[in-house]
C-alpha cells in the first residue's frame, strides 16, 4: 500500500481540536478496540470451553443414542462427515469456479453474456443459502437422480452426501470465481503478448504461463469456499438426513456412504445446543472448538498464500 | 467449451429459480395478497396446512405471514443500523486513525469474525447473551406485564439483532475500508493544508468521497442478514410473534422468527404438499429479496467506478 508511507509521520496533538471531532476519535478509538475485544473473547471463550470439554475419546468415538453425556458417545462421524463434505463441495465447485473465472477473465466474449455472468454469480453470492437447501430437496427427489441417495419402493429419498455437497458447491462457487478472476486481471497484459509472440496459442498461455502465476490467488479462492462450505448448516441440516452416525445406502463400499446420510459438526453443534434435539452443551462446545480451529487453520492458510502471492511482482 | 460451462451454470441458476418459484405458485394463487397481510398466528396456520396435507383432505392454503415477515424486517433493520454506526467508526479507524501495530492485529481479526460458523454464534448466543437477557435485562414485572400474551425467557429480538450485528460488521468494514482507502489521498491533503484537524478531514472528506462504498456494503450486508438462518432460528425465540413497538422498551426482548429461521424450523413437514408449497412460499421471498438487493448493489456501485473505486 502507497497510502501507508505517505502518511505523516509526527501527528499532531488532539487537544485544540474542537470538542464534536474529540469525541468521534475517541468513539472510533473505543470501537476499534471494542471489536477486538469481543472478537478475542469469542475466540478465547471457545478455546477455554474445548479444551476443557474434549478428550481424544470425544474425538475417536461415534455417536451413538443415549440420554446422558456419557452415553451418546463422541463425534467421530460427524467430523469425518465435515471432510468428506467440504471435499466432495471442492472438487465440484473448483472446476466449474476456475473455469467460470478463466472465461470472465480471459475470453469474456460475448460482452452480454459476460456481464449476465458477472451478475448471476454476484446474485449466488447473496442467495441465502437455505433456499439452495430446498432447492435441493426439489432437485434430489426427481427419479432421474435418484442414482445419488436413497431409493425405497421407487420414493427417491433425495437427502445424502452428494445431494449436500452438490448444493455446497452453490456457495463456494462465487469465492471461487471472484478470486481466480482478480488474480488472472492483475496480470499485465504485456505478459499474455509475450506468450503470443513466442508462439503459443491462447489455450496454452492460459495453461501455462496465466494460471501458474496466479495461483495464490487461485488457492485463496478455494479456501475461502472450504471456510464457507464447512461453516453452513442450513444446506446440512435439509440435505443430509439427520442422522448422527453414517447411515449408508447399497453396498459398494464408498458410494454406500455418499450415498448415505450422516452429519456434520456444524449439524452435530445445531443439535446439541439447548436448542436442538440433544441438548448436550459440553458436547457443543468440543464439537463447536474442533470445527472452529478448522476455520483458524484455513484462514491461516490464506494468509500465506496471499502473502506468497505478494512475493510475486511484474516489471511493468 | 469454457463458454458451454459457463452456460451450464447459468441454465442451473435459472432452473433453480424456476423451481423455486414454481412450487411455491399455489400458496401465493390461493392467500393472494393477503399472504404478506397480518391475520391470525402463522403457528398455527402452518399446524393446519400441515395436518390437512396428511389427512388426504382438501389441502388448505391460508397462510398470513405478516408476523414472520415483520420479524425478519426488525431483526434485519436493527443489525444492519447497529452495524452500520459501529463498522463505519471501525473502518474509519482502521484506515486512517489507528496505529500501524493496532491496525495489523485488527485486519486479520476482522478476516478471522468473518468466517466463523454461524452456528457458533448461535451456540454461545444460546448459552450466554440469552440467559443473561433472561436473568439480568427482563425483570419479573416485565413478565407478569405481557404474561397473558407471550412469554419472555430471553430468546428475543435483541439477542437475534445483538449478534447479527457482529455477524455482518466484518463484512461491512471491509468493504467500507476499502472504500476509504480508494479515496485520492491529493483530496485528503488539500484539506490537511488548510489546516482542518485530521478527524474533520477524514470525516468530511473522506467519509463523504466513500459515500457509494458505504451504501453497497450496507446493501449487501442486508443480503447477508436476510438470508442468515441457523443464529436467528437458535436465539430468537422460535415463535411466530409480531414484536409490538408498543409495548414500550419490552418489544427488544419478545420473541420473534424471521423468514429464513421459520423455513429451516418447518423444514420437516416438507412431507406434507401444501405445507411444502407453503414452505416454498416463504423461501421464494426470501429469494426475490436477495435478487433485489443485489441488483441493487450492483447499481449502486455504478458511479464508483467514476473514481476508479474497483470494488
Amino acid at each position: 500500500m502507497t497510502t501507508t508511507a505517505a502518511r505523516p509521520q509526527i501527528r499532531e496533538s488532539s487537544a485544540s481540536w474542537r470538542l464534536s471531532d474529540r469525541i468521534g476519535l475517541a468513539f472510533a478509538w473505543l470501537l476499534g478496540l471494542m471489536f477486538l475485544a469481543v472478537t478475542a473473547g469469542i475466540v478465547l471463550y471457545m478455546m477455554v470451553q474445548g479444551i476443557k470439554y474434549i478428550s481424544p475419546t470425544l474425538m475417536f468415538t461415534s455417536p451413538a443414542a443415549g440420554f446422558s453425556e456419557s452415553e451418546s458417545g463422541g463425534f467421530l462421524d460427524p467430523l469425518l462427515g465435515t471432510v468428506i463434505v467440504a471435499l466432495l463441495a471442492l472438487v465440484i465447485a473448483f472446476p466449474i469456479g476456475l473455469g467460470v473465472g478463466v472465461w470472465l477473465s480471459e475470453y469474456g466474449r460475448p460482452a452480454w453474456l459476460a456481464r449476465l455472468t458477472e451478475s448471476t454469480v454476484e446474485m449466488l453470492a447473496g442467495s441465502p443459502s437455505i433456499v439452495f437447501a430446498l432447492f435441493g430437496v426439489l432437485l434430489f427427489e426427481q427419479g432421474a437422480v435418484g442414482f445419488l441417495s436413497r431409493t425405497n419402493d421407487g420414493v427417491v429419498y433425495g437427502r445424502s452426501f452428494l445431494a449436500a455437497a452438490a448444493m455446497l458447491s452453490l456457495i463456494a462457487l462465487p469465492l471461487v470465481v471472484a478470486n481466480v478472476r482478480e488474480g488472472l486481471q492483475a496480470i499485465p497484459g504485456h505478459v499474455r503478448e509475450a506468450s503470443y509472440a513466442v508462439g503459443k496459442t491462447k489455450l496454452a498461455t492460459t495453461r501455462r504461463i496465466l494460471l501458474p502465476a496466479a495461483r495464490p490467488s487461485v488457492v485463496t479462492g478455494a479456501m475461502l469456499g472450504l471456510g464457507r462450505v464447512i461453516g453452513d448448516t442450513a444446506i446440512i441440516v435439509l440435505l443430509l438426513g439427520a442422522t448422527l452416525r453414517f447411515n449408508g445406502a447399497g453396498d459398494i463400499p464408498i458410494l454406500e456412504t455418499l450415498r448415505g446420510t450422516g452429519s456434520t459438526l456444524t449439524s452435530y453443534v445445531y443439535a446439541n445446543a439447548p436448542t436442538g434435539e440433544a441438548n448436550q452443551p459440553h458436547k457443543a462446545y468440543a464439537a463447536g472448538f474442533v470445527l472452529l480451529m478448522m476455520v483458524l487453520l484455513l484462514n491461516f492458510a490464506v494468509d500465506v498464500a496471499v502473502r506468497r502471492g505478494r512475493r510475486m511482482t511484474w516489471a511493468s | 467449451m469454457l463458454g458451454a460451462l459457463v452456460c451450464g451454470v447459468l441454465a442451473f441458476v435459472l432452473l433453480l429459480i424456476v423451481f423455486v418459484f414454481r412450487e411455491a405458485w399455489p400458496s401465493f394463487q390461493h392467500n393472494g395478497l393477503a399472504w404478506f397481510g397480518s391475520g391470525g398466528n402463522p403457528d398455527q396456520q402452518i399446524e393446519k396446512i400441515f395436518t390437512s396435507g396428511n389427512l388426504l383432505q382438501e389441502p388448505v392454503y391460508t397462510f398470513h405471514a405478516w408476523p414472520i415477515i415483520w420479524g425478519t424486517i426488525l431483526v434485519t433493520g436493527g443489525a444492519v443500523a447497529l452495524s452500520f454506526v459501529a463498522a463505519l467508526f471501525v473502518s474509519v479507524f482502521v484506515v486512517e486513525f489507528a496505529p500501524e501495530w493496532i491496525r495489523r492485529i485488527l485486519e486479520p481479526v476482522i478476516r478471522l469474525l468473518a468466517s466463523v460458523p454461524s452456528v457458533i454464534f448461535g451456540l454461545l448466543g444460546v448459552l450466554i447473551l440469552v440467559p443473561f437477557i433472561g436473568d439480568h435485562v427482563i425483570t419479573e414485572g416485565n413478565r407478569r406485564s405481557v404474561s397473558y400474551i407471550v412469554s419472555l425467557s430471553g430468546y428475543s429480538l435483541m439477542a437475534g439483532v445483538l449478534i447479527l450485528s457482529l455477524m455482518i460488521a466484518p463484512l461491512m468494514i471491509a468493504l467500507f475500508a476499502d472504500g476509504l482507502r480508494a479515496v485520492p489521498r491529493g483530496w485528503l491533503e488539500g484539506s490537511l493544508g488548510l489546516g482542518i484537524n485530521r478527524w474533520r478531514t477524514f470525516w468530511k472528506i473522506g467519509v463523504r468521497t466513500a459515500r457509494p462504498a458505504l451504501v453497497a456494503g450496507t446493501v449487501l450486508a442486508t443480503a447477508r442478514a436476510i438470508g442468515e438462518v441457523v443464529m436467528l432460528a437458535m436465539v430468537t425465540g422460535g415463535v411466530a410473534f409480531a414484536p409490538n413497538p408498543a409495548d414500550g422498551l419490552i418489544f427488544f426482548v419478545e420473541p420473534t422468527r424471521p423468514l429464513a429461521a421459520t423455513i429451516l424450523q418447518t423444514a420437516e413437514e416438507l412431507t406434507s404438499p401444501p405445507m411444502r408449497q407453503t414452505i416454498f412460499a416463504m423461501a421464494s421471498v426470501l429469494l426475490f429479496s436477495a435478487v433485489m438487493l443485489s441488483l441493487a448493489g450492483w447499481a449502486i456501485k455504478q458511479p464508483m467506478k467514476r473514481y476508479g473505486v474497483r470494488a
